[in-house]
């Protein structure tokens, strides 16, 4: 049976080229960067050269990034430090979207339990945050915007280097969660007015485990982990060398490839848009322009998304959705609540996010498969039969 | 979260999908926005249920209920049919995921209500047999 993997926006295989590049640091370039003797300073060369490549990609400086476990790390950390360092000035208000990723929604309503308040702007109905509405809701308490680059579920692309100016103008701290961004869209965080961004190294072809936060120079986060020295006495812990050494080869590949990759990548999207788009009672979510290459959200009535996520699956195609079952609650997505939909609506998500691995052959083959698990899953469905009803009765 | 492989046998190939022409017992329990809808058509000859059909929107876990449940009531007489617990329809498909419990639940009430709706239009009150049927019309009932 052909297998599928569309769901990159949830990880990625790690590339062939990077497994070669770290597997030396496994086995006899294993030493301790902190170590004096030869070994030891192997492996802190290959970190340095690692960080470097990472702020290469990002416009930044070495000594502004700081190797996370991942990317809900690098955003606790950016989120709860700046909000520490508000807080000694009295500044306890964060302002944030309603389509943060959980990892900044649960920080933030950590804090709201410490007494911050926080905002959450609306996106309308296109799941894009306006400049407009993040001015009007900074005050003079406020000491941090974050807000995603990238929407996880409907690609969306947010406004940053807008809302980064606005924030530096008023004098406010602003992060990005941009760990879905990274490496498929250009990303500069001088030119962006960025302050913090995180990533997340699994999202490109790095492994898993790894991820980075940029902390702009000057901007002093209290530590994330006492103990050592590594990550200039910040974030303790001895490094994990082989998930850097892959970090920093994936970020290379993926910026070095930005532009082809992101052309492919979009075409194949939008074929399959177009293609999904002729089954009836289906509507795309989120932006149709501005969001990432890969992303493709739809909702399709009448059917459940885990029902036809698992459908897929049989065929050999893996895929995500947003409904309520597939995310261990009884509420959909609240992604997809706060673009508008109903939840009968959102319930019935499909997720497909598309790499550079992905062929024309990979679209052509879901888009013979889906129709015919929606036809089937609809023929089945009594909620679909009650929309039909309401058809007629209209008609 | 993991599916059993009878869950998955009954996911992927649903027995009694559809609905019964002239059934004499209709019942249907669940809403979109809680993401379950289930419908049971009951076709009743002599208090026996001799055939049940379903049409299900919902996950797999309630597509496969519906399936275990309407094989486990046919050819049952309906006092046999109404003594069917949503832990026998759970016990049958060698388990479900603690977040799915509410599917095996729907699964027995969506029978009740179709054998309710049988002894309706028969001109009998169903709930001194049948009992109170449990509708998921807000969030706090899916979560039993």
């Amino acid at each position: 049976m052909r297998t599928v993997y569309a769901d990159n926006a949830a990880t990625t295989p790690v590339s062939q080229h990077v497994v070669d590049e770290i597997l030396p640091y496994f086995t006899e370039h294993f030493g301790n960067p902190s170590s004096l003797y030869t070994i030891g300073q192997t492996a802190h060369r290959a970190v340095t050269k690692a960080r470097q490549q990472v702020a290469d990609a990002l416009g930044a400086e070495q000594s502004e990034i700081y190797f996370t476990s991942g990317g809900s790390e690098a955003d606790n950390w950016a989120i709860r430090g700046a909000a520490a360092l508000g807080a000694k000035k009295g500044k306890k208000h964060i302002i944030t979207s309603k389509i943060e990723h959980h990892a900044v929604l649960h920080t933030c309503a950590a804090l709201e339990k410490q007494g911050f308040t926080v905002t959450y702007l609306d996106v309308y109905e296109n799941g894009i945050v306006k400049v407009e509405d993040v001015e009007k809701a900074i005050t003079d308490d406020t000491c941090l915007v974050t807000i995603m680059y990238a929407n996880n579920e409907i690609g969306t692309i947010q406004p940053i280097a807008e809302i980064g100016k606005l924030c530096h103008e008023k004098g406010v701290l602003f992060h990005t969660d941009a760990v879905q961004a990274v490496g498929h869209v250009k990303i500069n965080v001088k030119e962006q007015n960025i302050d913090m961004l995180s990533l997340s190294g699994h999202k490109f072809h790095a492994p898993k485990g790894i991820g980075a936060l940029y902390c702009k120079k000057g901007l002093r986060l209290p530590n994330l982990i006492e103990g050592g020295a590594q990550e200039s006495g910040r974030r303790a812990g001895t490094e994990n060398v082989p998930g850097i050494v892959g970090l920093g080869v994936a970020i290379t590949d993926m910026v070095s490839h930005i532009d082809e990759n992101a052309k492919k990548v979009s075409a194949l999207r939008d074929r399959l848009f177009e293609g999904a788009s002729k089954i009836s009672h289906s509507r795309i979510n989120g932006d149709r322009e501005r969001r990432l290459p890969g992303n493709f959200s739809m909702c399709f009535e009448g059917v459940e998304g885990e029902s036809l996520l698992l459908m897929l699956d049989a065929k050999g195609i893996s895929a995500s959705s947003g409904s309520a079952c597939t995310s261990g609650s009884l509420d959909p997505s609240h992604v997809l609540l706060a673009i508008g939909l109903p939840h009968e609506v959102a319930h019935g998500s499909l997720r497909l996010s598309i790499s550079e691995n992905n062929t024309e052959e990979d679209i052509d083959y879901i888009l013979e498969v889906l129709p015919p698990i929606i036809k089937r899953l609809r023929d089945m469905s009594p909620l679909w039969d009650h929309i039909m009803e309401r058809e007629n009765n209209k008609a | 979260m993991e599916y059993s492989k009878k869950v998955m046998e009954h996911f992927e190939s649903p027995h009694n999908v559809g609905t019964i022409e002239d059934a004499n017992g209709i019942g249907e329990i669940g809403n979109a926005k809680c993401g379950d809808i289930m419908k049971m058509y009951l076709k009743i000859e002599n208090d026996i249920i001799v055939d049940a059909k379903f049409k299900t929107y919902g996950c797999a876990s309630a597509i496969a209920t519906s399936s275990i449940a309407t094989d486990m009531i046919k050819g049952q007489p309906l006092k046999e049919a109404l003594k069917l617990t949503n832990k026998a329809v759970v016990e049958a498909l060698d388990g479900l995921p603690a977040v799915k419990i509410h599917c095996s639940v729907l699964a027995e009430q969506a029978i009740k209500a179709a054998i309710a709706d049988y002894y309706k239009r028969q001109g009998i009150d169903p709930e001194p047999i049948v009992g109170k049927i449990e509708d998921c019309d807000d969030h706090a009932s899916c979560s039993i």
